[in-house]
């Protein structure tokens, strides 16, 4: 469960002041699918950083599965990311010097946790996104809808109760799209994942249980 | 983890190769020089033949007189050694012998300057001479004053073109002496051991045996290395009882009964820091060798930097994941480590390239510096140091980047 009340997010520089989310409440319930859209520069990846724990709100209460993140050192809010959490990125992120099978273990390198467990984990969630033949591949090898796939497997390797997804679909064809969709789709199904995406696709925003609308910061829908 | 972040440091440093290549000149050329510096340090502090005792050799080599207006400072002559060196408790054995000098040797009409030494038969026991041919002069040599010589087979080479030498005359300073040994050359750096050609010291005269200050030098060697400051604390009371030369000018005398380092520090010091010479050469070259390393340090501090910037959405992936400060930092030095570790490997052989031109230049007397396991492991030691030095504060800062700017591939 992830509830906000009254958050407000202020990024001050020495002149500038700018009030980049406003007042936000917000509940999301365990297993729900959540979409966020709304124009650019609105605040979506700014909310959605501060659900991931990237970031901390200015103003407000930020609870994750009833505990409180406000005032949680930088120690233990990584510790939560590393376990409840899943990141998926526009733009995949993937360590180029990494094979897909060493991107796909990096959340697990943060856990007591052997090699062998974690490399067969790792392959486990390669074979879920359909990537099982290309685990020795660099990322530079693959296409971007196949990027896109471990970025995915990365994401799910943790086996996290929460998956934030911002714009995951924003940098493939509409092919490569439905392809991630229909796994958040199935991660969320099969699994319960909570699952947060950003998106500017309404395609994908309707294939969700909810769409949470900003505007200027404020949430209007 | 260890396993995986060493692949990662490897495979960082094959790809950015040009990095690579001028952190590991920058590095190796760092490294080479310390190294040098570190083999010919343990050329002359290390135990090895034929200095092999020389943990248990400690060495008499200055007199110092002090009055109202004048030092005199000096070697010590044969009448100050048989006062304060002559049966020490604790003391094994004593040798006494000349300040290196050179000596003209005739080769026919060829004229070659040596290097030599006058040694009392005791020398040869005190250390550990390897002898090629026959064997040192002993007692009764010395006694009788022969003219027999000890020489090393570089002379050998010089004189006989590299055969048998023994029982062939030398002709040291316009008179021949017989051959009565060859040993192998020894390195300058050897400060007991060093000469090329060796004769007898000969009995002492009347006016030798009250001499305070002379040509020689002592060693004794102590029975053991606990033996050697009750051996220093008798020396010390025995050296404030010998007459003063000149007692008129002078109302002070001094010396020091120490062991190799020791002597150099209190050497280097000009004696200013007296008992604390050592520990102050000691920071002395510790200050150095951290100075040496310092800009060669800085500049690889800021070449990390750079790198880090371009892994900054890196630093974001593994921040979001779950990626703890503590292990961010250790990534990264350990990746610095592996780098000036490679550097270490490459300025370990070329400190091998360099002693080697040393050798072959020769303008340093037996000069032949050898790279050993110890000086390996120094080497890699200083690496290693080198590494954290310069990985920390860049690991630092990027441990502190702010996942969200990191994962835009922002500034620090």
């Amino acid at each position: 469960m992830i509830t906000l009340t009254n958050i407000d997010k202020v990024y001050r520089t020495e002149r500038v002041e700018t009030l980049a989310l406003q007042n936000i409440n917000l509940d999301i319930a365990d297993g729900e699918f959540v979409s966020v859209m709304g124009p650019s520069g609105c605040g979506k990846s700014t909310l959605l950083n501060l659900i991931g724990l990237l970031d901390r709100p200015t103003n407000g209460k930020l609870l994750l599965d009833g505990q409180h993140i406000n005032g949680a050192a930088d120690r233990s809010l990584a510790r939560m990311r590393n376990e409840k959490l899943g990141f998926v990125f526009q733009s995949f992120h993937l360590v180029p010097d990494l094979t897909v099978l060493d991107n796909v273990e990096i959340p697990l390198l943060y856990r007591k946790m052997g090699s062998a467990e974690r490399r067969t984990r790792s392959l486990a969630a390669l074979d879920r996104v359909g990537l099982s033949s290309r685990v020795h591949h660099f990322p530079t090898q693959l296409s971007g809808g196949q990027q896109q796939r471990v970025a995915v497997a990365r994401a799910i390797v943790g086996r996290p109760s929460i998956v934030l997804a911002d714009e995951p679909t924003g940098n493939l064809d509409s092919a490569m799209g439905d392809e991630i969709m229909g796994i958040l789709e199935e991660l969320n199904e099969k699994d319960g994942t909570t699952v947060v995406m950003v998106t500017h696709d309404d395609r994908f925003a309707q294939r969700t249980s909810r769409t949470i609308r900003l505007f200027d910061g404020r949430q209007v829908a | 983890m260890l396993k995986n972040s060493l692949k990662l440091a490897l495979k960082v440093l094959a790809r950015r190769k040009v990095f690579t290549a001028i952190s590991l000149a920058g590095i190796a050329l760092t490294l080479a020089v310390l190294m040098v510096a570190t083999a010919i340090l343990d050329n002359v502090l290390a135990a090895r033949a034929p200095q092999s005792r020389l943990d248990r050799i400690l060495v008499v080599e200055t007199v110092r007189q002090h009055g109202p207006n004048s030092i005199w400072n000096a070697n010590p002559g044969r009448g100050f050694l048989e006062r304060t060196v002559r049966n020490l408790p604790g003391a094994e054995r004593v040798a006494l012998f000349t300040e290196l000098a050179t000596v003209v040797v005739y080769d026919g009409a060829r004229r070659i300057e040596l290097p030599y030494r006058r040694a009392d038969a005791e020398y040869w026991k005190v250390l550990d001479f390897h002898f090629l041919e026959g064997g040192p002069f002993n007692a009764s040599d010395e006694a009788s004053n022969r003219s027999v010589v000890v020489i090393t087979e570089d002379v050998r080479q010089k004189l006989f073109g590299g055969a048998a030498a023994l029982g062939k005359f030398v002709n040291v300073g316009g008179e021949p002496h017989r051959v009565v040994g060859v040993v192998p050359s020894v390195p300058f750096t050897q400060a007991v051991a060093y000469s090329t050609l060796w004769t007898p010291l000969g009995p002492p005269t009347d006016q030798e045996l009250k001499a305070v200050f002379g040509p020689l030098k002592g060693a004794v060697l102590a029975r053991s290395q606990r033996d050697i400051p009750r051996i220093q604390s008798e020396f010390g009371t025995r050296v404030a009882r010998v007459p003063l030369f000149q007692p008129q000018d002078y109302n002070e005398i001094h010396a020091g009964l120490d062991t190799t380092f020791d002597g150099i520090a209190r050497h280097l010091m000009g004696d200013q820091f007296g008992d604390r010479s050592p520990t102050a050469l000691r920071v002395a070259f510790l200050v150095l060798a951290l100075l040496f390393m310092t800009l060669p340090a800085l500049n690889l501090v800021t070449l990390n930097l750079s790198r880090i910037l371009e892994r900054a959405s890196e630093v974001g992936v593994r921040k979001a994941f779950g990626a703890p400060r503590r292990m961010l930092i250790g990534q990264f030095v350990l990746e610095n480590v592996v780098l000036t570790i490679l550097g270490g490997l490459a300025a370990f052989a070329l400190a091998f390239i360099l002693l080697r031109a040393f050798a072959s230049l020769e303008f340093l007397p037996g000069a032949h510096f050898d790279l050993n396991l110890r000086i390996f492991a120094w080497g890699m030691l200083i690496a290693a140091f080198f590494g954290i030095f310069s990985g920390l504060y860049p690991a630092w800062k990027m441990s502190r980047l702010d996942p969200v700017n990191a994962l835009r591939g922002g500034a620090m």
